[in-house]
């Protein structure tokens, strides 16, 4: 067994051949090493962990599980030199914790901990044979910074892929085109402006006009908290465009600090149509549209 | 003079004539299509002119400048233009390009042209004469 997992130890650091047999015998005979000293060394590098303050999020029993198992899969990956059970593991690992609230220095943070445990247990057993020392050194620290390697980017990956999951969810729900009246549409825009999410309010905006056959358009920009260059450039295209497909706009909720950046930065609004906020741009939008408004007397509301 | 069938039909309709461009027209078939229909209106003595470029999925600049030019010549000999149907991808593109309509009016579509104009070619007694088939 030791031979066959030698050879695997081979495949992946082909620049150790040369020196032969006793070389091959280091990595197994240190994965025996840390498997017969697995309590005495789990239990010190929970300790570093608790230490160093990491995986606060954790109750000790998680913790007591999830280190067991990483270091398992750590003596596993130095025996068979393949990370990718590895890989699956950090994966799972993370899709565990990442909602814990668990940061990426954290996760970095406890597996160079058991590289430093561990390597200081080996300079425990080799201190009377430097040679021997730096040797088995050699075999562990590649394999070592691998699996670290890995466990980060897993983690991280991890992590992009809700990222970028909850960037679909928000994309979906950002931009609303409502029609309140016949040929009229509000467009209200919530929320941080993007390029992409400009260059996707424009699209739907404009099918909008389209499909419901728009004449006036209220877009209200009361929820955004800030616009800059590119967004204001792109909401004038987007007045332009509208008003090609024969439909006017009108822009409201512009808040004091957006006007200021907007005049400042020198953006063109002139051919724009603002009013002060969305009440008033509807009024404007139903006279354009010859719509008339009137409250019954005497109903004094539900 | 081009083989195979119309690229654009000019059809007279009262006092208006409706110009609808079926397929990408390149820039020569552009320039006949101007020659048409700047003929077409002192013949039919138009007052009005739309446009309808609903077929199209690409407007280059030529084309647009061209239909700019269309609508300054129709104004100079007494019509109104208006230019409809321009898709939401074309419209968008032509404002990415910073190539509109300048100063000739838009609308969604032909229903919406017609009422543009009814609206703004008042004045003209050919207009009131709309509705009826005027004869020449």
């Amino acid at each position: 067994m030791q031979q066959q997992d030698g050879t695997d130890t081979r495949d992946d650091a082909p620049e150790r051949q040369d020196p032969g047999e006793q070389e091959e015998q280091l990595l197994p005979q240190l994965v025996a090493h840390l498997r017969e000293h697995r309590t005495r060394l789990r239990q010190e590098w929970s300790n570093r962990i608790q230490a160093a303050h990491l995986l606060e999020a954790m109750t000790p029993q998680e913790m007591a599980a999830e280190t067991t198992s990483v270091y398992d899969n750590y003596v596993e990956v130095l025996e068979t030199g393949s990370v990718e059970a590895l890989q699956h593991y950090a994966r799972d690992l993370s899709e565990r914790i990442i909602p814990r609230g668990v940061e990426t220095h954290e996760v970095v943070g406890i597996v160079l901990l058991l590289r430093d445990v561990l390597a200081r247990s080996l300079f425990e057993k080799y201190q009377q044979e430097l040679g021997l020392l730096n040797r088995v050194l050699d075999a562990y620290e590649p394999a070592a910074n691998r699996i670290a390697n890995t466990v980060a980017v897993s983690f991280v990956e991890e992590r992009e892929r809700v990222i970028r999951q909850q960037q679909d969810a928000i994309r979906e729900l950002s931009t609303p085109v409502l029609p309140v009246r016949e040929r009229l549409l509000i467009l209200p825009i919530i929320g941080v402006l993007d390029s992409e999410r400009a260059r996707q309010l424009t699209e739907q905006l404009l099918t909008g006009i389209r499909t419901h056959r728009a004449k006036v358009v209220v877009i209200d920009i009361t929820g955004a908290p800030d616009v800059d260059q590119t967004v204001a450039n792109h909401l004038v295209q987007t007045v332009d465009a509208s008003r090609l497909m024969g439909a006017s706009v009108i822009i409201t909720g512009l808040s004091p600090k957006i006007a200021q950046t907007l005049v400042t930065i020198g953006v063109d609004l002139s051919k724009m149509n603002t009013i002060g906020d969305l009440q008033g741009g509807l009024e404007e939008a139903e006279r354009l549209l010859g719509y008339a408004v009137t409250r019954e007397e005497g109903a004094n509301g539900p | 003079m081009t083989p195979g069938p119309a690229l654009v039909s000019i059809l007279r309709q009262g006092a208006y004539l409706i110009a609808s461009v079926h397929t990408a027209l390149d820039d020569s078939q552009m320039v006949r299509f101007q020659d048409d229909l700047i003929g077409e209106i002192g013949r039919a003595r138009s007052r009005g002119v739309i446009i309808d470029v609903a077929a199209l999925d690409v407007l280059d600049s030529f084309g647009s400048n061209t239909l700019r030019s269309i609508a300054e010549m129709a104004r100079l000999r007494g019509a109104v233009t208006v230019i409809v149907g321009i898709q939401p991808d074309v419209a968008l593109a032509m404002v990415k390009l910073g190539m509109g309509t300048g100063s000739v009016p838009t609308a969604l579509d032909l229903e919406e042209g017609l009422e543009y104009l009814d609206r703004h070619v008042q004045h003209s007694p050919a207009a009131s004469a709309r509705g009826g088939e005027r004869s020449r």
